[in-house]
């Protein structure tokens, strides 16, 4: 294989089990590169324990910053911007640092040259190896923006890791919701592996993602993770997803032993290996690597 | 008195809280209250509240269109962009804005000395208000599927709210820019955990950030019963209120799994969620 398979696992609605099925499919994979994209909370590294052997700095973005003794009051800056980022508070002008988007017109404009444009470096990247391969994830600094860029960067290290090392996938625990950094988990992936639950939101927020992927034409797979605690539920979504030819290869039991695996960080197959969650798991990482070998799915 | 209901982790019961004590307090504590969905990505509150649509507002945004025939090629546009949205080409004489990544700041218009740059509308959500027991009590912010600001959406459903004695804001998962958008504008912060190692480390990740912007705060313990101790020793050595445990009772993902109002489903519920709200607007918390 020339180029690493790279598998997104994502969700819509959170907390369907994202980070389980990773962690799961992960001991599964052999010769694979990790990577966690949900950089706003990250949760993978508690069950593949990363040793990182390089930190970096990652820029998230930048701030306005108006310098009062230069300010002349002329309000042009308030005026222009279109984030609402500017108010006029005890007679001066003053920057709401969580409104600005950084975006550098107002000190463009600004006739005395009072507004300054800093950057923040707020954010990390690591680098590690899990007793499972090679993994790549990052930590947004706290409340930070730009976890889009952030993501972008965490899986261009892992596609150049993955070559350098001939791995055959990246398999990305994604981010929830199907704003930026969902968007930059997806874009040219190979295959999107969504997790979802037989509750009315799961389901709804579950169509969301997929008229989102549907826009990338990347091909999915569904699991329903806790089908039994609606079981009737499950069914209608299995029905209505199979209608759009979407296929569902995992149907995943409530299961206690999941909290209790997790707790002793370790993936469901290193907990109990001869459980019959642990033997699905080989059922589903089967059927994701023959429907990636599929001549019309990619 | 501003609410955000956030948790850090997804899928730990924002929804559940918000819509829970939106609903205790209009059906049974007759209060002046609004519930703000905030969370625009994945908008769920409407599944619990069923309430009647009266009125929608488009959300837009200003993009930029660069008519060619103008354009010297200046570069002065692509300079100012802070979000790298501008293509030039000035060998082909190709100069576009790639919508995926344009803010819609306007900063190119300005600069541009040509007068090369135009602007339309491009819709990027939608708001709508509905009635529930009284008029205009819940907002929804939606972000189109495929759009990538939903900070801006947030914004601008924050801005549609208006005072009551209660506004409670359901927030997004997580704890960068569209939470902090919603977390800065609340007075009170109601983080909702479950007691999990992946629960308990968003947790940490969202305290921390309620901290940083100052805010006071409690902690919502919901599918309680695992005693899983990390949790509850972090939040006795920080000193957080836990406002409430709501247990993890089968009977109870069933009926959110049906779209139910957990507050609705006993007695039990519904003295919890009014629990919740007496010690917030008692200040018995920290």
């Amino acid at each position: 294989m020339d180029k690493p398979i790279e598998i997104v696992i994502l969700s819509g609605k959170g907390g369907t089990g994202k980070t389980f099925v990773t962690s799961a499919l992960a001991s599964l994979a052999e010769n694979a590169v990790f990577t966690d994209c949900d950089v706003d909370a990250a949760d993978l590294h508690l069950v593949l324990t990363p040793d990182i052997y390089k930190t970096e700095d990652f820029a998230s973005g930048s701030k306005a910053i108006i310098e009062q003794e230069r300010c002349t009051l002329c309000g042009l800056c308030k005026d222009l911007c279109r984030y609402q980022a500017i108010n006029f508070k005890n007679n001066q002008f003053e920057i709401d640092e969580f409104a600005c988007e950084g975006c550098g017109l107002c000190a463009v404009a600004c006739p005395a040259e009072a507004i300054r444009i800093v950057s923040y470096n707020n954010n990390k990247i690591y680098h590690a190896t899990t007793r499972f391969g090679p993994m790549v994830y990052g930590k947004l600094g706290i409340a930070e923006e730009n976890s889009g860029r952030l993501v972008s960067k965490i899986r261009q290290y892992a596609k150049e890791l993955a070559m350098q090392k001939g791995a055959d996938y990246i398999i990305t625990d994604g981010p929830p919701g199907i704003g930026c950094p969902v968007i930059s988990s997806v874009t040219g992936a190979d295959l999107v592996i969504a997790v979802t639950e037989p509750t009315l939101s799961g389901w709804h927020d579950l169509e969301r993602l997929l008229g989102l992927i549907n826009g990338f034409k990347t091909p999915v797979k569904v699991i329903i993770n806790k089908y039994d605690l609606n079981k009737q539920m499950a069914d209608n979504i299995e029905r209505n997803l199979e209608k759009s030819g979407v296929t569902v290869i995992g149907k995943i039991p409530y299961d206690e032993s999941i909290v209790y695996a997790l707790i002793e960080g370790k993936t469901i197959r290193e907990y109990s290996p001869d459980s019959q969650l642990a033997k699905q798991f080989n059922v589903i990482w089967n059927q994701v690597k023959s429907s990636i070998y599929e001549p019309d799915s990619i | 008195m501003k609410i955000a209901v956030t948790s850090g982790k997804g899928g730990t019961g924002k929804t559940t809280v918000s819509t829970g004590l939106f609903h205790v307090l209009t059906k049974y504590m007759k209060y002046n209250v609004q519930l703000l969905d905030c969370d625009v990505e994945e908008p769920d509150c409407h599944i619990f509240i069923k309430a009647s649509e009266t009125e929608s507002f488009p959300v837009y945004l200003s993009v930029p269109e660069i008519v060619a025939d103008k354009c010297t090629f200046c570069g002065k546009c692509k300079a100012v962009c802070a979000f790298n949205a501008i293509v030039m080409l000035p060998p082909i004489k190709f100069i576009e804005v790639s919508k995926e990544l344009c803010h819609g700041c306007g900063a190119c218009t300005y600069v541009c000395p040509e007068g090369a740059i135009t602007e339309h509308n491009e819709e990027i959500g939608k708001i709508t208000h509905y009635d529930y027991y009284t008029r205009d009590e819940f907002i929804e912010g939606r972000m189109s599927v495929g759009k990538a600001l939903q900070t801006q959406v947030i914004r601008e459903t924050i801005r549609h709210s208006e005072e009551r004695s209660v506004v409670i804001f359901d927030s997004p998962p997580g704890t960068s820019c569209p939470v902090v958008a919603t977390v800065s504008k609340a007075d009170y912060v109601i983080m909702v955990t479950e007691p999990t190692p992946f629960g308990f480390h968003d947790l940490k990740l969202m305290a921390e950030t309620v901290k940083q912007l100052g805010k006071r705060t409690g902690i919502v313990i919901n599918k309680a019963g695992l005693d899983y101790k990390p949790l509850y020793d972090y939040i006795h050595t920080n000193k957080i209120t836990i406002l409430a445990e709501i247990p993890f009772k089968k009977e109870l993902a069933e009926a959110y799994s049906n779209g139910r109002i957990i507050a609705e489903s006993d007695n039990g519920m519904k003295t919890i969620f009014q629990g919740i709200i007496q010690k917030i607007l008692n200040g018995q918390t920290n």
